[in-house]
């Protein structure tokens, strides 16, 4: 069993597993941190950055994945488990030559379109006249200024893909639901589980009838809208791939939620604008629910708060209507009947606005002081590039980063110097180490493999020990581009018999309640199901005597050794040859058994646990005389 | 004993000791005992004994062996007890070891002993054991072999009647008592582990703190003995006890000081980035401890670490806490536990990554620290370590990962710290330093004044209410406070959803505007709409909010203001105070017309001076006054409240009242009663009104009838009515005694319906 570890961002994870004779994808992210290289993409010509020095501006790129490890063509399905980790879907479906399925659940399906969606829209409403990739030429390149000089592999980094490509990618996923069993060519069943972080978020459980493997990504234990975590069905696993933890470890939810509130409302209350960088779905959903109950007691009812993107209405729409992807309390609230989110009521109360970009009805309705939730959280294209120009100047607005996607401060650098006031509350509901420890303290997993990110404390805080995964045994760690084999090797393959085989065996008991035959049969393979036939008869006779002894030959018909069971205690066996004359034994200890050496007779005999060999020195007779003795010690049938 | 109760005791007594009849409550019992302690503590007991027998059979009764229920065994053992401390009348009972159950018969063996052993031993230094009386002498056996059991229960039960013991009796026979059984105290220290610790600890300190027994050397020992046998947390509350004694050798104190130092000093030792850093234990014990001695388990870990905190904290501000006190280690050990615990703390040693992994983001150590942190206050430090208590305490106040009750304490010991740096003492005005922090705190502050979490908002404000208090009067507090906006999110958080949270906005509106740092805001959207004044705004939380906290926070400022002589009130008292009256007297919660009439009370003393020697006020300046009060309404609302059905309400109008009555009744001029205007109507009113018939208004009155109605009233004797509490007649004797017969009557009738 192998894992090939394409990825090496923890959150972004992909993850190609070999299992028996299938080759499975896990979950396909896509890294756009590289973005950060590149120049904002303004809506609005924007004489600031369209003046400055060196370089031109080029389109919005993505960087994929180192894929040579692997022939991307040979995967046979790929497992998504949520919406942000399917976004580089279109790159692998469509240009790698990918024949297989893709599963994953309805809304992370319609969400993580949405996403793709306002990727696409971003980057194609501000085209460009001309693009360049001369400059990824490696000699080009050095010579370029810090960091663009600096940044690996820059010919991986590929332009983003377009609408076509990304319905093309959809039209390739399965729906499926959470605890439905999926099998695949009859070798491995997967199994998509609750992961408790995002609708219709999931862990996989990927099993064949002996071996468990668990996949663990992107999973939340707090309650916030999903329907919470499946925990108990990963338990007994032999194998727990652990990933998408939460990336700010030392930020507790709660706390930058309260942050949040307590800076979002100080400057709205002082006549400042706020801005939220933000994804059009997740964490945005219970910003605004928590926003709901805060605003009328801190006063800010009459201030409007704008979301503006390309999806915005379907995506406060859909988050309404995935009823039973929710949590227990949103879900009977559809049976009152009442939205599970607030947010409807904020719409309907006209407190909160939504448009798709800030062109048509929004500039009319545009009033400040305001909140806006815009993106994209990079601040390099969508919406929120106009407002940073907009609003940057003035020391009264503030921008507040919730995504952890991105580092703020380098989000922020094309837009210095900044007068606006800069708060970073980054919100992250994934799995933290307190609770990850507690969690495989549950599940118990024989061996854990997780990104190295995970088994050390951060390099900015290296005495936080706290802040690591710490199991037993220790976690098995993968970096980019390395291929582990997975600790445990399959034993056991689990082969059905027929019924009228199965009648004629004759079992005999050979301790309490175990009973042993020996069967022949033959052995048919087929859809990595295995099964047992009876074994094709002898042709009948159909004549005289003459036949019938051509039938001796057949293998059937010869004698057979009988089985042995049983184990050889060696002082016993030691004992036993002195009686029978034998001096001068020494026994030794081997790493798998004993030794028992005849030194006189100059020979030795090798006990395992599954085998004992006599080795003499060409003297058959005492080769049978001890062979008889170690014979008696065991059971025959 | 009344003869009402000595009539129902023999029933009672009946009931009592019949086990069908079961008393169903626990407290009654409870009320008996101390009604019995109540009735032995007035006379002899003995005599009790002998007049009523009923008791002496109940006692008897008891001792049968027999299926009674353990509450009333016990209720007996005590009752018995209490009989066998008054006087020698004591003559049955004594020292059954198969009573020796409940903690009830470890009183009651206690009681023998001391009983059995007083009075032989008046007067003789240290009476020898064979001279004890034969009840004594078998207590003490079966104390001995509790003592050796390997069973811990009984040697914890032994170690519980000794505590007892030495807790309460100081006669010279327990110096007998102790000489004999503390080898086998001692012994119980070499075993391992030590069994009983607690107990032990208790006993040992216990003896320690009896005046008789103080003086043995040996015991010295075994608390040494003890000190360094115990694991570092059992040990903590016998150090800490030790040092809390008013003189005890100085070796043992070191030693009992080590102890709560310990856990300190690790995580100094733990956290030390090189040679230099401060140590709180010098020499070769301070690096034993090291590593291995702490407790490998996290919560073991944060609970030795918490006490150790609590210990050292209550000893600080004792006079004879340890000398030299090493407040400069301390400081900054609570200073690093501190950083362990908020992760900022980067220390290279391995012990120093365990702790952190135990301590961080730990909010009971995090409490407790800064606890101490606070007490430490009251003793400076070098200015480097000062710079760094306040650079902790800005992280705690600034991290949003602060818990709401750590907040709290962060802001309280901030508080303090800021007190403490006003040099020099006396002087109101800021160290430079402290000046600097107070720039960041107030950004902090603004910042958790918007906090969607009410107790964070609440314990803002309350910071920067004791805050101004303080410094409302100093220049660059003033300059600082009026340039951030927390004047106008003060004023915003009137409207606060949370009562508390509005509570404690009036009271820091109140403090601001009677510094006057509350300003006008500007309003630019609407510079025509009046902003109202903070008296103003006050006035509409009284009258329109619907909880009691804000309101009885709005009659604390007011009467504070007056006191004060605030600029707005000072102006025109009569007029502010009127509105104010008005509503208090008309609002539900009594706390509020308690405190409207406090505010009545102020504004009378400012009106007729305060309450001396020469009491009675000139009469022009009196009859201005009663114009006044009369104007206000005062007289209305003050009779009203004499039959308010909250008993405070009345007492504090009767005593309203009296000091009227005080001021205008010249000593010895007392004056006609008839000549006076007439009064009918007014009493006519008062009677109604303590009918219950509330809706009668007074109307007009003048000051003449006020007075004349003042003279005729027996104010002395509703003061003293009142004095009594509301629920005297249920609480006597008599009603208990029949209540108990009452319930078991019930009881029975229930049983004969089931027949």
């Amino acid at each position: 069993m192998k894992l090939y570890c394409l990825s090496g961002h923890p959150t972004l994870p992909c993850n190609v597993l070999k299992f028996k004779s299938t080759t499975i994808m896990l979950d396909c992210g896509l890294d756009m941190t590289s973005t950060l290289n590149f120049l904002p993409l303004p809506l609005v010509q924007s004489p600031r950055l369209s003046n400055l020095p060196g370089w031109s501006l080029k389109d919005g790129n993505a960087f994929l994945d180192k894929t040579e490890l692997i022939d991307l063509s040979t995967v046979d399905v790929i497992l998504i488990s949520n919406y942000h980790c399917m976004m580089a879907l279109p790159y692998i479906t469509e240009h790698t030559g990918f024949t297989g399925t893709v599963y994953a659940t309805e809304p992370t399906v319609q969400i993580g379109r949405l996403l793709m969606e306002e990727l696409v829209n971003f980057i194609e409403r501000v085209p460009k006249a001309q693009s360049a990739s001369l400059w990824k030429n490696k000699d080009i390149q050095r010579l370029l200024p810090s960091p663009l000089k600096d940044a690996v592999e820059v010919s991986t980094w590929r332009r983003c893909y377009t609408m076509q490509e990304v319905n093309s990618a959809l039209s390739k996923i399965q729906l499926v639901g959470y605890s439905q069993k999926i099998e695949l060519f009859g070798a491995v069943q997967v199994t998509p589980l609750s992961s408790g972080y995002a609708l219709g978020s999931s862990n996989w459980i990927i099993q064949s009838h002996y071996e468990k493997v668990s996949y663990v990504s992107g999973s939340s234990l707090l309650t916030t809208h999903p329907q919470p975590m499946d925990q108990a069905s990963l338990k007994n696993s032999d194998v727990l791939i652990l990933t998408g933890l939460t990336q700010i470890p030392t930020a507790n939810p709660d706390s930058m939620v309260g942050e949040f509130c307590s800076n979002l409302a100080l400057t709205v209350r002082n006549g400042g604008n706020v801005l939220v960088p933000c994804y059009p779905s997740g964490v945005i959903y219970d910003l605004l629910e928590c926003l709901y109950q805060y605003i009328d007691s801190a006063g800010l009812s009459s201030i409007p708060f704008y979301f503006i993107s390309p999806v915005a209405n379907s995506s406060l729409e859909f988050s309404q209507i995935f009823a039973e992807w929710l949590c227990h309390n949103k879900q009977t609230k559809v049976y009152l009947p009442e939205p599970p989110f607030p947010h409807a009521e904020l719409i309907q109360t006209n407190k909160l606005k939504h448009y798709p970009s800030i062109h048509g009805d929004f500039s009319n309705d545009f009033r400040q002081p305001c909140v806006v939730f815009t993106g994209h959280p990079s601040l390099r294209f969508g919406d929120v590039v106009h407002f940073m120009e907009l609003w940057g100047k003035s020391s009264l607005n503030t921008v507040i980063f919730t995504e952890p996607d991105f580092s703020y401060l380098e989000a922020l650098a094309p837009y210095q110097p900044l007068a606006m006031k800069c708060i970073y509350c980054p919100i992250d509901t994934r799995l933290n180490f307190i609770q990850v420890s507690k969690l495989l303290k549950e599940v118990q997993p024989l061996h854990v493999v997780c990104p190295e990110q995970y088994t050390q404390p951060p390099p900015a805080q290296s005495h936080r020990m706290d802040l690591m995964v710490d199991c037993q045994p220790p976690a098995m760690s993968y970096r980019r581009a390395e291929v582990l084999a997975l600790p445990f090797k399959r034993r056991y393959e689990k082969i059905e018999i027929m019924p009228e085989l199965a009648d004629s065996l004759v079992p005999m008991e050979i301790k309490p309640g175990i009973s042993l035959a020996t069967v022949s049969a033959v052995l048919h393979t087929k859809d990595n199901k295995h099964v047992l036939q009876p074994p094709p008869r002898p042709a009948q006779p159909t004549g005289g005597k003459k036949r019938k002894r051509a039938s001796d030959d057949i293998p059937d018909c010869k004698v057979l050794k009988p089985l042995l069971s049983g184990s050889i205690p060696v002082d016993q066996f030691v004992q036993t040859l002195e009686k029978h004359g034998f001096s001068d034994i020494k026994v030794e200890d081997t790493a798998k058994g004993h030794i028992v050496l005849l030194q006189e007779a100059e020979t030795l005999i090798q006990i395992e646990e599954d085998s004992t060999h006599i080795i003499c020195d060409d003297d058959e007779v005492l080769r049978v005389r001890l062979r008889d003795l170690v014979l008696k010690f065991l059971q025959k049938f | 004993m009344d003869p009402e109760c000595a009539r129902l005791l023999p029933a009672l007594c009946a009931v009592l000791a019949d086990p069908r009849q079961p008393v169903a409550d626990d407290t009654c019992l409870e009320k008996l005992l101390d009604w019995f302690k109540a009735v032995t503590g007035a006379g002899s007991s003995l005599l009790l004994l002998q007049e009523h027998p009923c008791l002496v059979e109940l006692l008897f009764h008891v001792l049968k062996p027999q299926d009674l229920s353990s509450r009333i065994l016990s209720f007996t053992l005590r009752l018995a007890g209490i009989f066998a401390a008054q006087e020698n009348c004591f003559q049955f009972l004594q020292g059954d070891p198969s009573l020796f159950v409940a903690s009830a018969a470890g009183q009651l063996l206690v009681r023998v002993l001391d009983l059995a052993l007083r009075g032989p031993a008046e007067g003789h230094v240290c009476p020898q054991a064979w001279d004890w009386p034969a009840c004594a002498r078998k207590v003490v056996c079966h104390l001995e072999d509790c003592l050796r059991s390997e069973a811990a229960p009984r040697v914890t039960q032994a170690l519980h009647v000794l505590t007892t013991t030495f807790g309460h009796c100081h006669g010279l026979w327990t110096q007998g008592l102790w000489a004999r059984l503390s080898p086998l105290v001692a012994r119980l220290l070499e075993k391992d582990p030590v069994p009983a610790p607690h107990a032990l600890v208790d006993l040992l300190l216990s003896v320690a703190r009896s005046s008789v027994l103080s003086s043995d050397p040996g015991l010295w020992e075994t608390a040494a003995q003890a000190l360094s046998r115990l694991s570092p947390t059992q040990a903590g509350p016998l150090a800490a006890g030790i040092l809390k004694l008013q003189d005890c050798p100085q070796a043992l104190r070191i030693q009992a000081f080590r102890i709560l130092l310990q856990p300190l000093a690790h995580v100094l030792e733990a956290a030390a980035q090189g040679p230099g850093a401060p140590r709180l234990l010098e020499g070769a014990a301070g690096d034993l401890m090291a590593v291995d001695t702490f407790p490998p388990s996290r919560s073991a870990c944060v609970g030795l670490l918490c006490s150790a905190l609590a210990h050292l904290e209550l000893l600080q501000p004792l006079p004879q806490r340890p000398s030299p006190w090493p407040q400069a280690p301390l400081l900054a050990a609570a200073v690093t536990i501190l950083r362990f615990c908020n992760g900022s703390a980067a220390p290279s040693s391995e012990a120093g990554s365990r702790l952190c992994t135990m301590l961080v983001g730990c909010v009971r150590v995090q409490r407790a620290a800064l606890d101490f942190l606070g007490v430490l206050s009251q003793g400076l430090g070098p200015q480097e370590l000062v710079t760094q208590v306040f650079a902790i305490l800005l992280e705690y106040l600034v991290s949003p990962d602060s818990s709401p009750t750590v907040l709290k304490k962060a802001f309280q010991a901030t508080l303090r710290w800021l007190l403490s740096s006003a040099t020099p003492p006396g002087c109101c005005d800021l160290e430079p330093y402290a000046q600097l922090v107070l720039g960041e705190l107030l950004a902090v502050l603004q910042k958790r004044l918007c906090s969607p979490c009410w107790e964070v908002r609440d314990s803002g404000l309350e910071f920067l209410t004791q805050m101004t208090r303080r410094w409302g009067g100093q220049g660059s507090f003033r300059q600082a406070l009026l340039g951030s906006e927390v004047p106008e999110l003060t004023r915003q958080l009137l409207q606060d959803p949370e009562s508390y949270v509005r509570a404690s906005a009036v009271a820091a509106v109140g403090q601001l505007s009677s510094w006057g740092l509350l300003a006008a805001p500007s309003r630019p959207e609407h510079p025509d709409v009046p902003q109202k004044t903070p008296l103003e705004e006050l006035l509409l939380v009284l009258t329109t909010d619907s909880e009691g906290f804000p309101r009885r926070a709005v009659m604390r400022v007011f009467t504070e203001w007056l006191r004060d002589g605030y600029a707005d009130v000072a102006k025109d008292p009569e007029q502010s105070v009127a509105p104010v009256l008005q509503a208090a007297s008309r609002d539900l919660d009594w706390e509020v017309r308690v405190q409207g009439l406090e505010l009545a009370l102020v504004f009378l003393e400012q009106l007729l001076g305060p309450l001396g020697p020469s009491t009675a006020a000139p009469p022009g300046a009196l009859t201005q006054a009663l114009q006044a009060l009369c104007r206000v309404q005062l007289f209305e609302f003050a009779l009203r409240s004499l039959f308010d059905c909250d008993r405070p309400v009345a007492q504090k109008s009767c005593d309203l009242l009296l000091f009227l009555k005080a001021k205008a009744t010249p000593s010895g001029s007392q004056q006609e009663v008839g000549d006076g205007p007439n009064v009918a109507s007014v009493e006519a009113a008062l009677r109604r009104w303590q009918a219950g018939e509330q809706g009668q208004p007074l109307g007009e009155l003048a000051p003449e009838t006020v007075l004349a109605v003042l003279r005729s009233m027996d104010l002395e004797a509703l003061r003293d009515t009142l004095a009594e509490s509301s629920d005297h007649v249920e609480r006597s004797p008599q009603s208990l005694l029949q209540d108990m017969l009452a319930t078991v009557g019930v009881l029975g009738d229930n049983e004969a319906d089931c027949y």
